[in-house]
């Protein structure tokens, strides 16, 4: 067989677009089959599931796995890994591109206690999350079987605020929302979200949509820390970001579609997500920067979980606790370019980049030195949680801040 | 053979006329089940897809709840007030985007119909394929490309600003003309496709007589063949305008701030603000603009030839 060149092998097999933009408009489609899926029952589950739930409960020998885009090579390979240690075949879907219209899909068939068609799924730490734990959605986690989980997580993965205990989620991987510009038409160093208000920029800014991350940048600003954040606090973040936007600064409101448009410069800097940033760098040669604000940047992360209609949660458990042995998790990292969980990953992969040569060590070095992949103490310092909506408070929430991207 | 049309010829017993008042044998009745039993499909398809959907809209629409409580019909007309006090700018501006569009729509497409019809010759059909061919590819992915080709430094905006026509500030992506091109351009055949359909049925010779009676080119025009084009004019507004109004992709793809159109706030509402009465609420709205908006154009362009347009 002939040799093919690396880089062009990389550009095939890998999407160019961001992470999550490439299936956005199968995203759109899905998102039109969702409306038609609502139905009128919103009723949780009758009671929420306990320990009990593994009581009767046994390996199948197979499993679904329900993931975002980009999230797994296409070889799959650490499922292969998997499947050679355990005899357990799985069958990965990258079935999830939006946490909303994920959950709109998914909602009507756990109200019904139907399986969903998925034994684990990755969903990020959002407000979908909050309401699928509140709704008893999701099955405990049995720690016993968890046992690489409690040797390899890093503790900042460990007891979140969004899942005390981790009791029924793991972390799959996670990133920074910061701020991304194009030093081809910036001509000055950004370090702060005060710089996105700068009418200097007006018409090139883009900021997300999503209303938990836009406003997490408002409390920022505003030096609020969004975790400690109440109503008060939004009507205040909410203040500024109208004014950013009724100032014309704003361009747009970017779903995940906004690397294009600031490698071309339509947008000259906006809200990113770190990895996105690393793999556009990586694979287009662009030289887009990242910062992490110096008043602070969002963290989150998309965690795994099994829904509790789910038909082989055991498979599903041991698979998760296989992801988080330190090779397997640095392999993932190799790929997907965002944090890990697991901190070991990074002397694996450093491992690796000295025994390497040529292209494949410089991208290794390159990404075991990339605060994007492994952010360093001063940026984890800086790294805030999300604003925790519940059910009531998110009742208001949401709607306050959709009102400033769709105007 | 005296048989009148509605007797089937394979029918020796048929009387010649229809009520003679006999009971009719076993294969007549069941002759007079037939058209109900070929129509039964088609009013299931109604029943399932329309007329459910929309009455269990219409219950949504009247709920109060949220997603983790669940919702109970409250009967709370409240969300149609709220609806119309909270987006009733989306609403306008959906209307406004759509209306323009339809208009650009009507003057791009009209001479496009009017050449292929009167001017194709032979290659009628190749050009109608030709206006077909981008709906091979999706209608997000066209979208998208809209984009490329409206950005700031791209083929069209970045030529123009290379050569001094343009100041480098302007920017067309991400702004109201951006997504009223690209509506109309996404919806443009279904404004083409009915005016090609009655301006190729037309009488050629009618235009000629129009002439042999001292019509100019625009005499014959304005007098003979706009009238005639006129029910598919209207049945072009009809495809384009309702989809314009409601659609939300462009927007989504090519608006910016204060670009909103109704039906991204109906996709939020739903997807991301799981607020189902409220969303349920704001379709319900649209819906009734719509066809108000339709009725009255319909009036105003006179009935029959509604009809006579629906008949095609």
């Amino acid at each position: 067989m002939n040799r093919i060149d690396p880089a062009l092998a990389r550009g095939l097999t890998r999407a160019r677009l961001s992470r999550r933009s490439i299936l956005q408009m199968s995203g759109l489609t899905a998102a039109g089959l969702a409306l038609t899926a609502c139905g009128v029952r919103g009723q949780g589950a009758d009671e929420a599931p306990d320990a009990s739930f593994w009581e009767d409960k046994q390996s199948n020998g197979t499993l679904r796995f329900a993931n975002w885009p980009l999230y797994m090579d296409t070889d799959r390979t650490q499922l292969q890994q998997f499947t050679e240690r355990t005899g357990i075949e799985v069958a990965y879907d990258e079935a999830v591109q939006e946490n909303h219209s994920w959950f709109g899909k998914i909602q009507p068939k756990l109200a019904q206690g139907e399986s969903i068609g998925y034994d684990l799924m990755v969903i990020t730490n959002g407000i979908e999350l909050t309401k699928l734990i509140e709704l008893g959605f999701l099955a405990p986690l049995d720690h016993d079987q968890l046992p690489n989980f409690a040797e390899h997580a890093g503790e900042l993965y460990k007891n979140t605020s969004y899942d005390p205990g981790n009791t029924y989620t793991v972390p799959y991987t996670s990133g920074i929302t910061g701020i991304a510009y194009n030093p081809d038409y910036v001509d000055r160093e950004i370090t702060s979200i005060a710089d996105l208000w700068d009418p200097k920029f007006k018409g090139k800014v883009g900021m997300m949509g999503d209303p938990q991350e836009i406003a997490n940048f408002g409390l920022l600003l505003n030096g609020v820390n969004p975790a400690d954040s109440g109503p008060d606090d939004w009507e205040k973040a909410l203040a500024k970001l109208e004014q950013q936007r009724d100032k014309g600064i704003v361009r747009r409101y970017y779903e995940q579609d906004y690397i294009q448009p600031l490698t071309n410069g339509d947008v000259w800097m906006s809200m990113a997500w770190s990895g996105d940033i690393y793999q556009q760098n990586a694979e287009e040669g662009t030289d887009l920067k990242f910062v992490v604000p110096e008043e602070g940047a969002t963290i989150w992360t998309d965690c795994m979980m099994i829904p509790v209609t789910a038909e082989n949660p055991v498979d599903a458990l041991l698979l998760m606790d296989f992801l988080y042995e330190p090779e397997i998790a640095a392999g993932l990292t190799e790929y997907i370019t965002y944090i890990p969980p697991v901190p070991e990953a990074r002397e694996i992969l450093k491992d690796k980049a000295g025994e390497a040569s040529g292209e494949e060590k410089k991208e290794l070095d390159g990404l075991v030195e990339s605060p994007l992949v492994f952010p360093t103490e001063a940026d984890y310092a800086k790294l805030h949680n999300y604003v925790p909506l519940t059910t009531d408070n998110e009742d208001s929430f949401t709607p306050m801040f959709l009102s400033v991207t769709q105007s | 053979m005296n048989t009148t049309p509605t007797s089937s010829p394979g029918s020796p017993d048929s009387p010649g006329s229809p009520d003679s008042g006999q009971s009719a044998p076993g294969p007549r009745r069941f002759t007079g089940a037939t058209p109900y039993l070929l129509v039964l499909p088609g009013w299931l398809w109604l029943a399932i897809f329309f007329v459910v959907p929309i009455v269990s809209m219409v219950t949504m629409s009247l709920m109060s709840g949220n997603l983790v409580r669940g919702f109970a019909l409250t009967f709370e007309f409240g969300n149609y007030a709220d609806a119309v006090s909270t987006y009733w700018p989306q609403i306008l501006r959906s209307l406004f985007y759509g209306g323009c569009a339809t208009l650009l729509c009507i003057a791009i497409g009209y001479p496009v119909a009017y050449w292929i019809a009167f001017r194709g010759g032979a290659y009628k059909s190749t050009y109608l394929l030709l206006l077909l061919l981008p709906f091979f590819v999706s209608f997000v992915l066209r979208t998208i490309s809209w984009g490329f080709m409206l950005s700031d430094d791209g083929v069209v905006l970045g030529t123009l600003k290379g050569i001094g026509l343009l100041p480098d500030g302007v920017h067309v992506l991400n702004s109201a003309p951006a997504v009223i091109f690209g509506l109309a351009y996404n919806f443009l055949p279904f404004m083409v496709l009915p005016i090609y359909a009655v301006l190729e049925r037309m009488d050629h010779r009618l235009v000629e007589a129009a002439r042999d009676l001292y019509a100019g080119r625009v005499q014959a025009f304005v007098r003979v063949v706009l009238p005639i084009s006129l029910p598919g004019v209207f049945a072009g507004v009809i495809m384009t305008f309702i989809p314009t109004s409601a659609d939300y992709i462009n927007a989504k793809v090519l608006g910016g701030t204060h670009n909103t159109m109704i039906g991204q706030v109906i996709e939020s509402q739903y997807l991301v603000n799981n607020a189902y009465p409220m969303a349920a609420s704001i379709t319900f709205i649209l819906m009734a603009v719509l066809l108000i908006g339709i009725f009255t154009y319909a009036r105003a362009l006179g009935t029959e030839q509604v009809m006579e347009a629906q008949a095609r």
